[in-house]
């Protein structure tokens, strides 16, 4: 896995922020780690089976407690999904949206994987 | 609109008032019911198993109160059929256009010197079973006088209540009225076996008092027996003083007389129930009783219904012993023939007693085995669907189906519901056993017909999807067999081969459980740790503001002081906070996920282990004291919950299992409302099962008595791998032991009787278990790859969550709402 399996994101900024996040060792597939980024927010960061790669925002919008890389990963219908541990809603990793509510949509975060490191975005797409 | 008042609020008032609201849609009729009975009308029929773990709570009907007016508590006492007024104790007086009596029935007391003293009692009422408990408490012996089939079920409930227990019986065999000779002879052996003795042919002469001015003896012929509790069930007088008082003239037998409709020679009068005579007979069974009440509900609408009779098939409701009588067992029609085969070895007995030309079936009794009885009674008067003695003999019984029955065929007798009424509700949708008892009122009386539900069901080709998901077509059931067949032990493999896509958080915790079960290591060992949701990760429970709590196990809730001050010095230095538990724990909550090894290296370090308040695992054994300190214990509690405890500390399961053991009846450990209950008698052990908190609480059921320790735990091995095998995902107990065919009998037939001859192997599963226990924290603390889970942030492992905060509320911390810190998200909630 050297090639970024998301592609960058058009930089908002000049140059984009990468946040290393941690060795790729550390990343099991499908179970997820948070991530701290700059200015106090926080990202989930997962890789599934096929070994991409997601991130999205750490914090459960149905509940405002900041465990969704603590969730169980999975597909519905082969679209790869997030189950958030607090009460069960889902998510589309892709996208961030929501299953349960159409009205909400997760923060999503570029990643890049480069030298053995897996890289978080400082800011969301 | 009309004015309706029933008198008397038991089981037929309960199905005229529902059957008459349900169909009155115009609003023709608004109904009173006066009943003398503190509560609303409960059912009568299950009455025993209140001893047998049922509450009053179980027992109730559906609440009518919204559709009539329920009077409880008070009595009528008089009736004015010139004015069409009724008096009541209360001094009221209420008239109506139409009258029901539904009285009911008084239990016969027969005039033998001494039935009136203390500690005799009738057996119909919840206030007559509160009553015999309270004397049972300070009793070593009961007596039932009358040996049919309440007097039996009357005698297991003393036996229940622990006392030693004899019938009495004036015929020269039990059940007189349902049963021959040949089956009695068998029915005297259980019994037997039951620690029941019987006096049959025998007649009480006189109740003797003690000291005390209770009952203390009973005078047989010729002998004298001790019992301090004494039980009437000699038979039945219908209530019928107040319309004899009202100048209506009582049935040949007493009883109300009725004709077809079931009304009085007075046009505004009926009766139904236990009070009514039709044709000269008083019923004294549900299932007449509701077909009156439907004839009058219809009658009252303007129909055309009538009552011309009604089945007397009886089942006996007794632990372990299976008897049934159905048509007409003593072969009384004309030409009759007995087919009959007799195996005393293997305790059956079972008659069909048939026509003369040996095709049409009129009735018969099964004894020991009583499982054909639901296929057989709709049979009767009908042609048999092949040779008599195929249909009884051993391997026979599934011959009768409900396919062969006519769509007229009464398949619940209760309820007065044909095959063609339940196949018509089938067509309409009703797609499991609930909906259809909800759409026919079948099976929802004494059950024995619940079999032939489930058999239509699938006749009918309505299978309920028992998938987990969208990833298995399998039920939980299914893919426990074949991870146990294939000895799966990665979840991609399990699901590439029998499932599709990548899972989810339904499948995944399911399979990690049966991995877990099935004894596949430390549950965070490689792959397995994916499967697990975030409290079996973290080896804590999440709570709401994204920290965990802390349970180090307490066996039975006995702890040193040394262990104590240790968890105290542990909360202290984390700035947990404490609380102790129902289950005999003290929480620590409010940890960082970063917190949790040093909070547990320093409990491991102090002798603790996980308590696994997080997985759906077994999480206490409660235990009160015991022999060891109270004056009431007959047997060692709390060594017993220690031991079991320990046992199976770790099993992993569909769900959470709670257990508790008290150390006598007091029940100090509230053992019955756990999966597992356990309850010293003075002879060893009651086991109780199926008990839930939550939000259908259940109270455990009876599953073996007077067990000794190593029979006690060889019975809960067997119980707890039998659920762990074969229950649904998430199914507690006590939705698994509803679901179970054959419910409370089939789970004894397995567990203590080994029907299915798999005892050894749940046993050796459970062996497996024991022996490959480990810590699950400790497990953790050594293997540094596990532990280097345990950061909160990947890129600042021990950088506090900023959106955790606490607020102190009586000297303890407690979460602060969550606070969403930082960055905007892209999108929120709109
Ligand atoms: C322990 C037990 C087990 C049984 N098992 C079975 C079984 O397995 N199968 C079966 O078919 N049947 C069984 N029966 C019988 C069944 O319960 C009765 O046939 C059925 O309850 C009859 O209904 P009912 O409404 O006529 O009488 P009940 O249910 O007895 O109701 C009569 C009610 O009227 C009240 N009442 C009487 N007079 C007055 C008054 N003047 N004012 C106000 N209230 C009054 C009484 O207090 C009572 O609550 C059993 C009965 C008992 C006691
Ligand atoms: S259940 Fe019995 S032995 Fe246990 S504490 Fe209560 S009274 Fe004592
Ligand atoms: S036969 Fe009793 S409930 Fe159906």
């Amino acid at each position: 896995m050297t090639a970024p399996t998301t592609a960058p994101a058009p930089s908002r900024t000049a140059a984009p922020a990468w946040v290393p996040a941690c060795p790729s060792h550390r990343l099991q597939p499908e179970r997820g780690v948070a991530v701290l980024l700059p200015g106090g927010a926080q990202a989930a960061l997962f890789r599934t089976h096929d070994g991409a790669l997601y991130a999205l925002d750490n914090t459960d919008p149905f509940t405002g407690a900041a465990v969704l890389s603590r969730g169980i990963v999975g597909d519905r219908a082969g679209e790869p999904t997030l189950a958030s541990p607090m009460l069960k809603h889902r998510f589309a990793l892709r996208t961030g949206a929501s299953l349960d509510d159409p009205e909400v949509r997760l923060a999503t975060y570029p990643v890049r994987e480069h030298d053995g490191r897996v890289y978080v975005a400082a800011r969301p797409h | 609109m009309a004015r309706l008042i029933v008198i008397g609020n038991g089981m037929a008032a309960h199905r005229l008032v529902d059957a008459l609201t349900r169909a009155d849609t115009a609003g023709t009729w608004q109904a009173t019911v006066i009943g003398e009975e503190p509560r609303p009308a409960y059912d009568r029929v299950a009455l025993s198993s209140y001893f047998d773990g049922a509450a009053e709570t179980d027992l109730a009907l559906p609440d009518l109160s919204g559709r009539a007016h329920i009077r409880t508590g008070e009595r009528a006492t008089a009736i004015d059929r010139a004015a069409k007024t009724v008096t009541t104790s209360t001094g009221a007086v209420l008239g109506y256009d139409t009258l029901v009596l539904a009285t009911g029935s008084t239990p016969f007391i027969p005039p033998v010197p001494g039935a009136d003293l203390p500690g005799c009692h009738p057996y119909r009422t919840i206030d007559d079973l509160d009553a015999i408990t309270a004397s049972a408490r300070t009793a070593t012996t009961g007596a039932v006088i009358g040996g049919g089939l309440l007097g039996l079920e009357a005698a297991n409930a003393l036996r229940l209540l622990g006392l030693d227990t004899h019938v009495v019986e004036l015929a020269p065999h039990l059940m007189p009225a349902q049963i021959d000779q040949g089956a009695a002879a068998l029915l005297a052996r259980m019994v037997a076996d039951l620690g029941v003795t019987a006096h049959t042919g025998t007649a009480t002469t006189a109740v003797r008092p003690g000291a005390d001015g209770r009952a203390a003896a009973l005078d047989l012929d010729g002998t004298t027996l001790p019992a301090q509790v004494v039980v009437f069930s000699a038979g039945i007088r219908p209530r019928d003083d107040l319309a004899r008082a009202a100048g209506l003239e009582p049935g040949p037998r007493g009883g109300i007389a009725v004709d077809d409709t079931c009304r009085t020679p007075d046009p505004a009068v009926y009766a139904i129930g236990e009070c009514a005579s039709h044709r000269g007979t008083v019923y004294g069974l549900l299932a007449p009783a509701n077909a009156m009440a439907d004839t009058v509900a219809d009658r009252l609408l303007g129909g055309t219904a009538t009552f011309t009779g009604a089945d007397t098939s009886t089942k006996l409701k007794l632990l372990g012993v299976d008897v049934a009588s159905f048509g007409d067992a003593h072969g009384r029609t004309e030409g009759a023939l007995d087919v009959v085969v007799n195996d005393a070895a293997s305790r059956r007995y079972a008659k069909l007693v048939v026509s003369d030309d040996a095709t049409t079936l009129l009735g018969g009794v099964l004894v020991g085995d009583a499982s054909g009885y639901a296929a057989l009674r709709p049979l009767v008067g009908r042609k048999l669907p092949g040779d008599p003695l195929a249909l009884i003999s051993p391997a026979g019984t599934d011959t009768a189906g409900p396919a062969a029955l006519p769509d007229d065929a009464q398949i619940c007798s209760c309820n007065a519901v044909t095959k063609g009424e339940l196949c018509a509700a089938i067509a309409g949708g009703a797609a499991d056993v609930p909906a259809l008892k909800a759409a026919t009122c079948a099976g929802t009386s004494c059950g024995s017909c619940v079999p032939m539900l489930k058999t239509l069901l699938r006749d009918a080709g309505v299978e309920q999807s028992t998938a987990l998901c969208e990833h298995f077509a399998h039920s939980r059931a299914e893919l426990m067999e074949i991870v146990r067949a294939t000895g799966t032990t990665a979840f991609s493999e399990l699901i590439a081969r029998h499932g599709t896509g990548r899972g989810c958080d339904v499948c995944k915790p399911a399979v990690a459980s049966i991995l877990a079960s099935l004894g596949n290591g430390h549950i965070l060992t490689g792959e397995q740790a994916a499967l697990q949701d975030t409290n079996d990760h973290f080896l804590a429970n999440l709570q709401r503001n994204g920290t965990y709590s802390v349970v180090p196990r307490i066996p039975g809730g006995e702890i040193t002081p040394e262990r104590l001050i240790t968890i105290g010095e542990v909360a202290r230095d984390f700035g947990l906070y404490t609380k102790i538990t129902g289950g005999q724990r003290i929480d620590l909550l409010g940890a960082r996920v970063e917190q949790l090894p040093a909070i547990w290296a320093r409990l491991v370090d102090a002798g603790f282990e996980s308590g696994h308040a997080y997985g759906k695992a077994l999480r206490t054994v409660k235990s009160c004291v015991g022999t060891t300190w109270c004056r009431y214990g007959v047997q060692d509690s709390v060594t017993m919950a220690i031991d079991l405890e320990l046992r199976y500390r770790g099993l992993r399961a569909p769900h959470k299992i709670k257990a508790a053991v008290s150390g006598c009846a007091r029940e100090c450990a509230e053992a019955r409302s756990k999966d597992v209950g356990v309850i010293a008698t003075d002879k060893g052990w009651n086991l109780y099962v199926g008990g839930n908190g939550g939000f259908t609480p259940r109270h455990a059921r009876l599953l073996a008595a007077d067990l000794d320790d190593a029979t006690l735990i060889r019975y809960i091995d067997r119980f707890l791998m039998f659920y762990i095998r074969t229950a649904d995902r998430l199914q507690r107990t006590a939705a698994w032991l509803e679901s179970l065919d054959g419910g409370l009998d089939h789970l004894r037939a397995v567990v203590v009787d080994d029907a299915l001859g798999i005892a050894a192997d749940l046993e050796a599963d459970m062996a497996a278990h024991v022996a490959g226990y480990r810590d699950e924290w400790r497990g953790v603390l050594e293997d540094p790859d596990k532990l280097a889970r345990f950061v909160s942030f990947s890129n600042a492992p021990q950088a506090p969550d900023p959106t955790i905060s606490f607020t102190t509320v009586r000297d303890q911390p407690v979460p602060t709402a969550p606070v969403h810190l930082g960055m905007p998200a892209a999108a929120s909630r709109t």
